[in-house]
């Protein structure tokens, strides 16, 4: 290839990557900050007007463009190809990433307007100005169309975004160290210096890779390297949705609340058994589980005549009507006459209540802060038992006896305390690994028996081995989850501290 | 009310001055977060100031004695002047007691006196007193009324009673904010050197030492009632001196632990660590704990405070209370051969005049005003009345339209300022239950002055706005957009708002002295036992009622 092509094919390059940091930064910020059309145009502004502060800067270069031109390279390699990794961490504090964010975007941006004001004047020895003009912003721009065609479509679901970031620094990093032969003659002296520095750069980044790929379940980077389908920040939580090839997942602060790929079976779980035991539900109440899903099995009842659903945030329970896939998983749920929607804080809805309910459905996010905590308390549970009807049974989502036992057999000693008969259960669900749950009535019941039989999931054998808790799993004693101690909310902090 | 403060003014040399006199308040660090008198146009949220009744109070102190004709008499066995805690508790006394004769006068319109509360659309709020901790077997009478508010749920082994979650302090109980984190617990942890940890535990030995104190007979040094606890001279002796004192006498120098406890004897007395007596600095930390190696027993409170105790002792006796009735007059007679007592007053509102001829009268105010009151002290004040000294406080609710963020630990029921000389706030909403959406916040402030005087007089040179300003201001420290969210900021200015336990106060002459019946005239107020808790006030108030009851019937079972 002669040195023009060369110099062409890095035109491209640069391109790309320049426009894959911006894309970057728009993304992240529209993740973690929400409101998506406000960060995207900060964010491509800022970079924009960066670009031009780099081009304006580069008049003031006179002489060794070419080494210039490699130094950028190289720095454009390890700002932009670490940008979404630090990002991810500064994410830690909003007002603290909001700033890391603009000055990774200034600095990308000015260096990236560096690039092509160099290379021009380089090339400038072996072309005209009208085919240089011509054939340098052709690449530009074909580099920019591969490039926003590439980050939906393949980078963001197949690499995600840490690793499309250093993936992308690697190729910025080996422009400049294959620069360092294309522009050898140019260079002068220290040309080894600076091939080590590039070899040193890339290391930096394939190690970043490497380390990129040991972040498994549960770090901030791959919770959110699928594609992120739907986001919004309402006044109580950040909602997220993301998509890979196998089906969608809904995330709440950052913590998993369904695949769509296996939330049958957390969702089977959780209904079934109760609504077995009760036989012929009629009245039901959903405390939470503002994604209809619950829902959905329950309305497979004919025999429920009223559902009555409370969640906190109304975006949680108008989501399925703004994101039609969630709306076909829950099979229209809200539409069904027989449901009823109260957006309110379930501890002090309860309050005012007094309707006699023989279902009742609690799934609410684990227990991480004060205000899930204190859902979980003898307190509540006992304000819940003044809703009950004689016969009414409650199952209640308890997080992981495996991953968390303290916290799961705190839940059903507590609701043990507030005078329920409990059965604990457990159930396999890929997403997240095995779940748990408890089954209560106001008197001691067995293990219920004559499961509906249409399920997915779902029958009489596997409810039978749900109650059977293997050794890993036995009871242990805990302290009562009280509003005055918040027990569970110390207990689940600290086992899921060491879980990842 | 208008709340046009720094809006309408043009911003002259006299709102400078003015943003000097709020910088005051507010210690070196807060200053920068007032903004309310800069040339900035924030304006305030509106907002009422609460009573107490000044004006009214001021006419009778300035000389108010209206006549009332003697026929026109109204007779009663006995009056109870002051619907406050101890008033409230009298009247119950009296009633349980079967004795139904009798009239409660209150100055104010509502009862309850500082334990008094107030309502919002979101909650209702205290406009003083908050909380009580759990009362123990120690005190039967206490934990009577407590049950049948309903707060129990069983005994615990010892055979004390079990406070139902609900009606404890929700979790987390407090918080502290320093520079710019807020931090779990009242006490700084965070930071402490190995020096402040050593002093920290010397410190908590000593007070264990003093929960496992008895005297010869048995006694606790500390008790509840204080009445109860022993009155040996080493006990007495820690009343000589300030907890300052107490502290530099065994070299507790930690600034952070002093900190700890100098915000308590604001917290509970309204006064500086040296200014409060030793004997009552360690009040506090020994009393809750019933038994050397024992949990504290909880507190007790509700959105509303102690309104929600005002509320039950008001609903026994409502048919005897006359609200708004303040008694100008209270004159000790013989009529042939009979002592009575004329209790004469005026209404708030008509300025109606009224008068009783009572058997005995219960005084169930506090002591300063027995010398505008019992006509032979305005003639010859007792030389003890002056020794009582009150503090003021000003306390503030803030009605927001959000949960205030925080950087650090998460909100809890009280939350507190260290580098602030107010007290913080307690989060009314959240120990409703309320985590989100609108919430109210209950803002105290005590006027710790060394001449009480002066407390009061800088209590009362600022208006509504100017205490709005201070607390938005103090809060902004902690909460940024404080301001913003504030719907309305209402505020109580309290001149006396509770007894004040300087050195010497509690076991010195005056306070026994005040505790004496003046001929048919039985003392029964919290500040007869030198700190301003509400169990004190009840077990006064019961206390004087007994006294009566004796009086009238010759003998009474105690239930003290």
């Amino acid at each position: 290839m002669s040195r023009t092509a060369i110099l062409f094919l890095n035109v491209f390059v640069i391109a790309t990557c320049g426009l894959i940091y911006e894309l970057l930064a728009g993304t992240l910020a529209s993740y973690l900050l929400g409101d998506s059309v406000t960060q995207f145009s900060t964010c491509i502004g800022v970079y924009l007007f960066a670009l031009g502060v780099g081009a304006w800067l580069s008049g003031f270069l006179e002489k060794s463009l070419s080494r210039y031109f490699i130094e950028v390279e190289l720095a454009v390699a390890l700002l932009g190809g670490f940008s979404a990794p630090l990002l991810f961490l500064s994410f830690a504090s909003l007002q603290f990433f909001t700033v890391v964010l603009y000055c990774m975007i200034l600095a990308i941006g000015t260096l990236v307007g560096l690039e092509l004001p160099l290379l021009m004047r380089i090339l400038r020895e072996d072309l005209d100005f009208k085919h240089l003009v011509s054939r340098v912003l052709t690449f530009d721009y074909v580099g920019c169309l591969l490039a926003s065609l590439l980050f939906p479509i393949f980078l963001v679901p197949d690499l995600g975004l840490v690793r499309t970031s250093l993936t992308f620094g690697i190729c910025n990093a080996i422009v400049g160290l294959w620069g360092t032969w294309v522009l050898q003659s140019s260079l002068g002296r220290g040309v080894v210096f600076l091939r080590v520095r590039g070899v040193l750069v890339i290391v930096l980044l394939v190690a970043g890779m490497i380390k990129a790929d040991q972040f498994t379940t549960w770090s901030e980077d791959q919770l959110y390297s699928d594609a992120v389908v739907y986001s919004s920040t309402s006044r109580y939580q950040r909602i997220v949705m993301t998509q890979r090839a196998n089906g969608f997942q809904l995330w709440l602060d950052g913590n998993l609340q369904f695949s769509s790929r296996d939330e049958y079976r957390y969702h089977e779980a959780l209904v079934h058994p109760a609504a077995t035991l009760v036989q012929q539900p009629q009245r039901v109440l959903v405390l939470g589980g503002g994604d209809g899903l619950a829902l959905r099995e329950i309305l497979k009842y004919d025999t429920v005549e009223h559902v009555t659903l409370v969640d906190l945030d109304p975006a949680m329970t108008g989501l399925s009507a703004r994101f039609p896939p969630l709306e076909d998983l829950n099979e229209g749920a809200f539409h069904d006459d027989r449901v009823e929607v109260i957006n309110a804080d379930a501890m002090i809805w309860m309050e005012g209540s007094w309707q006699p309910f023989d279902l009742v459905v609690i799934d609410f996010p684990d227990p991480n802060n004060f205000s899930l905590g204190k859902l979980y308390t003898r307190r509540f549970y006992r304000q819940l038992k003044s809703l009950l009807a004689k016969d009414a049974a409650v199952a209640i989502q308890c997080t992981s006896p495996l991953e968390a036992p303290r916290s799961f057999w705190c839940i059903v000693n507590t609701l043990e305390s507030a005078g329920f008969a409990v059965r604990p259960y457990r159930v396999s669900v890929p997403s997240f690994g095995v779940w748990g749950f408890a089954l209560a009535q106001l008197q001691p019941f067995e293990i219920p028996h004559g499961c509906r039989e249409d399920l997915d999931f779902l029958n009489d054998d596997v409810v039978e081995t749900m109650f059977k808790l293997p050794n890993d799993m036995l009871p242990l004693a805990t302290e009562i989850n009280r509003l005055d101690n918040q027990i569970l909310v110390s207990y689940y902090d600290r086992e899921w501290e060491i879980a990842r | 009310m208008g709340n046009n403060y720094g809006r309408s003014r043009s911003r002259s040399t006299q709102d400078i001055g003015r943003r000097d006199l709020l910088a005051s308040f507010l210690g070196a660090s807060g200053t920068v977060f007032l903004e309310g008198c800069q040339s900035r146009d924030t304006g305030l949220p509106p907002g009422e100031l609460v009573g107490p009744s000044v004006a009214l109070g001021h006419r009778i102190r300035d000389g108010l004695r209206p006549s009332f004709s003697e026929h026109d008499l109204q007779e009663t066995q006995v009056v109870i002047v002051g619907g406050g805690i101890a008033g409230l508790a009298a009247a119950r006394r009296l009633h349980n007691a079967g004795v139904e004769d009798f009239v409660v006068l209150e100055l104010e319109r509502e009862p309850g006196g500082t334990s008094r509360s107030g309502q919002s659309d979101v909650v209702a709020y205290p406009w003083g007193a908050h909380y009580v901790p759990a009362p123990t077997r120690e005190f039967p009478a206490l934990v009577r009324l407590f049950d049948e508010v309903g707060v129990f749920e069983g005994t615990d082994a010892a055979g004390d009673p079990v406070v139902a979650e609900q009606f404890r302090c929700r979790h987390p109980e407090e918080r502290v904010f320093y520079k710019g984190l807020w931090y779990e617990g009242l006490y700084l942890s965070s930071g402490a050197s190995v020096q402040d940890r050593h002093q920290m535990t010397r410190f908590q030995a000593e007070m264990d030492r003093w929960v496992a104190w008895r005297d010869g007979q048995g006694r606790r040094a500390f008790a509840v009632p204080m009445a109860a606890g022993s009155d040996e001279a080493a006990v007495r002796a820690l009343d000589m001196i300030s907890m300052a004192q107490w502290m530099d006498q065994r070299g507790f120098h930690s600034p952070r632990l002093r900190w700890w406890v100098d915000y308590a004897c604001r917290d509970d007395y309204g006064l500086r660590l040296e200014q409060t007596s030793a004997w009552a600095g360690i009040y506090y930390f020994c009393a809750r704990i019933p038994e050397a190696g024992a949990a504290a027993r909880p507190f007790v409170t509700w959105p509303e405070g102690n309104g929600r105790l005002v509320r039950h002792l008001y609903s026994g006796v409502q048919a005897q209370c006359l609200l708004g009735a303040a008694a100008t007059e209270v004159i000790p007679r013989e009529i042939e051969g009979k002592p009575v007592v004329d209790v004469l007053g005026v209404k708030a509102d008509s300025e109606q005049v009224f008068g009783y001829r009572a058997d005995r009268v219960i005084f169930a105010a506090p002591q300063f005003l027995s010398r505008y009151l019992i006509r032979d002290y305005r003639e010859q004040v007792p030389q003890y009345v002056s020794e009582f000294s009150y503090g003021a406080w000003a306390v503030a609710n803030l009605t927001l339209s959000e949960v205030p963020r925080s950087v650090g630990f998460p909100l809890a029921w009280d939350n507190v300022l260290y580098e602030s000389p107010s007290l913080g706030y307690v989060a009314t909403s959240y120990q409703r239950g309320l985590d989100y959406g609108p919430a109210v916040l209950t803002y105290y402030y005590p006027l710790c002055d060394d001449d009480s005087r002066t407390g009061r007089q800088r209590l009362l040179q600022l208006d509504r706005e100017e205490w709005a300003e201070i607390a938005l201001a103090d809060l902004g420290r902690a909460h940024e957009g404080i301001r913003e969210s504030a719907q309305r900021v209402d505020v109580m200015r309290w001149g006396h708002a509770m007894i004040q336990p300087r050195p010497g106060f509690v076991w010195g002459k005056a306070r026994q002295l005040a505790c004496q019946p003046f001929r048919s005239i039985h003392f029964g107020h919290s500040d007869l036992s030198g700190i301003a808790l509400f169990e004190e006030a009840f077990f006064q108030g019961t206390r004087a009622a007994e006294e009566v009851l004796v009086a009238l019937r010759g003998r009474v079972d105690s239930i003290l």
